[in-house]
């Protein structure tokens, strides 16, 4: 990064009581950006956005917005607004009400003639000309995402939080929404943070992905970043899909697998007897009825209809776990049968090789 | 084939007990009284009839509109205070005490008091309020006066002092629920939403507790507005309430008929009243889901 952070945590950490919700945790977010918090539930993603917001207090470390330091500031006195989970649209106060509520108290000195453009402005923006009158109460649930978006942007915020904005529409609403934050991102030109379980939101919309596990930050980077270069089996496994393979390395990029096959990656090598977890995706498993080069021999298990692909379930000899492969709907690929032997073959290119366990 | 509620014959049984129940021992009184508002009294005695006799002398006769007025003013007074005291006790109960345990030990001990006689609690307040009771013991301990005073009770402010403190649990009540219903995320996007404390309790928090504010002041009204306990226990020579009135038009005074018709009236208050609280609570009412 170029010029100072919009945001930046400084080693902050918050405890419930004993429990640790986010572990000791650094994070520095560029002006304009869209970042994404990515995690499955309870890995502290919520928890960190309300830090930002002020909603909670740190427990350790220091949070800046915009070069100064709001650790110590509440909600209400931070360049920042947030498009919560379930809205919490004011539900005695028409929509015009709800969106022009934060213009009216502190910005005192805006007038009203001013106040008013606002609103219609960010009730245009949103698609909702027209329902300014509405209740809440009468409302569906993606206009009422649409009124919460236009209460939190009417402010000009320095950065909009989002947390799970979209999670509770339906699946149509939702790819549709996505479409229009990214506009919004655009238009707007204001850092965006958003939290979400939902990797194909996150990979969809961000410029940058910050992938949580259990309070602690597993990894920061592009999209295309983590999905070609995943630091952990974890990250690997959460951002699209990984086959994962328990091997021991025998050098030179030569792996053998539990079950006594071997695997060659020209991703990474470990030293000799290491033991690795090897990672490849499902659509980069070739399987083919006969040998080619570093193959693994399987038993077809399952075979899934997904549209225009097949999914395939296979039994590796000698492992516990199954793997799956992906593939285009060809007349080789449907003769698959469960049952069926065949070969699975992996480019060297595309096997990813994590470091697990200590030296035996 | 549907199953109508006419083909259970149980059904209609069932129902009909309730409704036996309401007739006996509610409508039957209730146009017994009525009625009998409109007979005649020629001492001891009284005759049926229908006449508007007992209605005009009420309003006619300044003995029986003042102790109306009065009563009317005193319940005002009660429901006020009530209020004032309620609903902070109510918002620190909610917003301020964090640990649930203490917040629901709290809450009981406000409402405990309900469970002790009522006589006995309007009782306390003599004892607090005597020429030798506790507050006057206190004054002179501390030198704030030289000789106990006796201006404490016996008083209009004695009536209202006890009967706040008597019904205080019933404004508690309603109110401890509204603010407990109020999601927490409201008062969280308002400050979100550059809004301090102090305007997001008169934008958010206090328009959503209105309805507690309409049920707790409509219970606290009607409660005192019937109330003869007080002014007999603590209230002076000008203390008499509508209900004492009623209590000797039946007894002493033995004239049944004017009884009759002054609670009519009293009926016809309460329900006005409790009408134009269910209107006021209905505009008022959002869905807070
Ligand atoms: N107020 C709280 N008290 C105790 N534990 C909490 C509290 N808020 C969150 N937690 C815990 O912190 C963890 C992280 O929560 P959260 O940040 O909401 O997760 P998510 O990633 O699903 O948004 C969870 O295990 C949750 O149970
Ligand atoms: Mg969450």
């Amino acid at each position: 990064m170029t010029s100072s952070p919009i945001v930046a945590l400084d080693g902050v950490q918050k405890r419930y009581g004993a429990f640790v919700a986010l572990h000791e945790t650094d994070l520095a977010i560029a002006e304009g950006e869209f970042v994404t918090l990515l995690g499955p539930s309870g890995c502290g993603k919520t928890t960190t956005l309300r830090l930002v917001g002020g909603f909670e207090e740190a427990s350790a470390g220091r949070i800046a917005i915009a070069g100064e330091d709001v650790t110590e500031r509440p909600p209400y006195r931070r360049p920042v607004n947030t498009v919560f989970q379930d809205y919490a649209l004011f539900p005695h106060m028409s929509v015009a009400e709800n969106i022009g509520y934060g213009l009216t108290v502190r910005s005192g000195r805006i007038g009203r003639a001013e106040r008013d453009r606002r609103v219609a402005d960010a009730l245009s923006m949103v698609g909702l000309d027209g329902m300014a009158e509405r209740r809440p109460g009468a409302l569906s649930g993606g206009q009422r995402q649409r009124v919460a978006m236009a209460r939190a942007i009417v402010r000009r915020p320095r950065v909009l939080l989002l947390d799970e904005p979209l999670s509770a529409l339906d699946v149509k609403l939702r790819e549709g929404m996505q479409v229009e934050l990214k506009r919004l991102h655009r238009e707007l030109g204001i850092t965006f943070l958003m939290v979400t379980h939902d990797q194909t939101e996150a990979l969809a919309l961000s410029d940058r992905i910050v992938v949580m596990n259990q309070g602690r930050i597993a990894q920061i980077g592009s999209p295309t970043e983590l999905y070609d270069h995943p630091a952990s089996p974890y990250v690997a496994d959460f951002i699209g899909a990984a086959n994962l393979l328990d091997a021991q390395a025998l050098g030179g990029g030569a792996f053998r697998l539990a079950g006594g096959q071997t695997m060659a990656s020209r991703r990474a090598d470990a030293a000799a007897g290491r033991k690795v977890s090897l990672g490849i995706r499902p659509e980069r498993l070739l399987v083919a009825s006969s040998a080619g080069g570093n193959a693994l021999d399987c038993t077809v298990t399952e075979r899934l209809f997904h549209g225009d692909r097949l999914r395939v379930e296979l039994a590796l000899d000698g492992a516990t776990r199954p793997l799956f492969a992906e593939m285009a709907r060809t007349a080789a690929a449907e003769g698959f049968a469960p049952g069926s032997r065949v070969t699975v073959h992996a480019d060297p290119a595309d096997v990813m090789v994590f470091e697990t366990g200590d030296r035996p | 084939m549907t199953l109508t509620r006419r083909t259970i014959p149980g059904f209609a049984a069932l129902f009909s007990l309730p409704l036996a129940w309401v007739l006996l021992l509610m409508v039957v009184p209730y146009a017994i009284m009525i009625s009998v508002g409109f007979w005649t009294r020629q001492f001891p005695l009284f005759y049926p009839d229908f006449q508007f006799g007992n209605y005009a002398q009420i309003l006619a006769d300044p003995q029986y509109t003042t102790v109306i007025l009065r009563t009317l003013k005193i319940a005002a007074c009660v429901t006020v205070c009530a209020l004032l005291l309620g609903y902070p006790l109510a918002y620190f109960l909610v917003f301020t005490v964090r640990s649930q345990k203490l917040r629901n030990l709290l809450y009981m001990s406000v409402i405990v008091p309900l469970w002790v006689s009522y006589l006995l609690r309007a009782y306390t307040w003599k004892i607090i309020l005597g020429t030798d009771g506790a507050l006057n013991s206190l004054l002179v301990s501390t030198g704030l006066v030289s000789a106990p005073l006796d201006i404490f009770l016996y008083n209009q402010t004695a009536m209202v002092v006890t009967l706040v403190y008597i019904f205080v649990p019933f404004m508690v009540m309603p109110l401890f629920t509204v603010l407990d219903n109020i999601p927490r995320r409201l008062i969280e996007a308002s400050e979100d939403l550059g809004v301090g404390p102090f305007m997001t309790f008169w934008k958010v928090i206090f328009p959503l507790s209105l309805g507690g504010v309409i049920a707790g002041a409509t219970m606290t009204f009607c409660l005192s507005f019937g109330d003869f306990v007080a002014p007999v226990l603590v209230g002076g020579p000008d203390g008499t309430m509508v209900a004492n009135l009623l209590q000797t038009q039946f007894g002493a005074a033995l004239n049944w008929p004017l009884g009759s018709a002054l609670a009519t009236l009293v009926l016809a208050l309460v329900l006005i009243l409790l009408q134009l609280s269910s209107r006021l609570d209905r505009a008022g009412r959002v869905d807070l889901a």
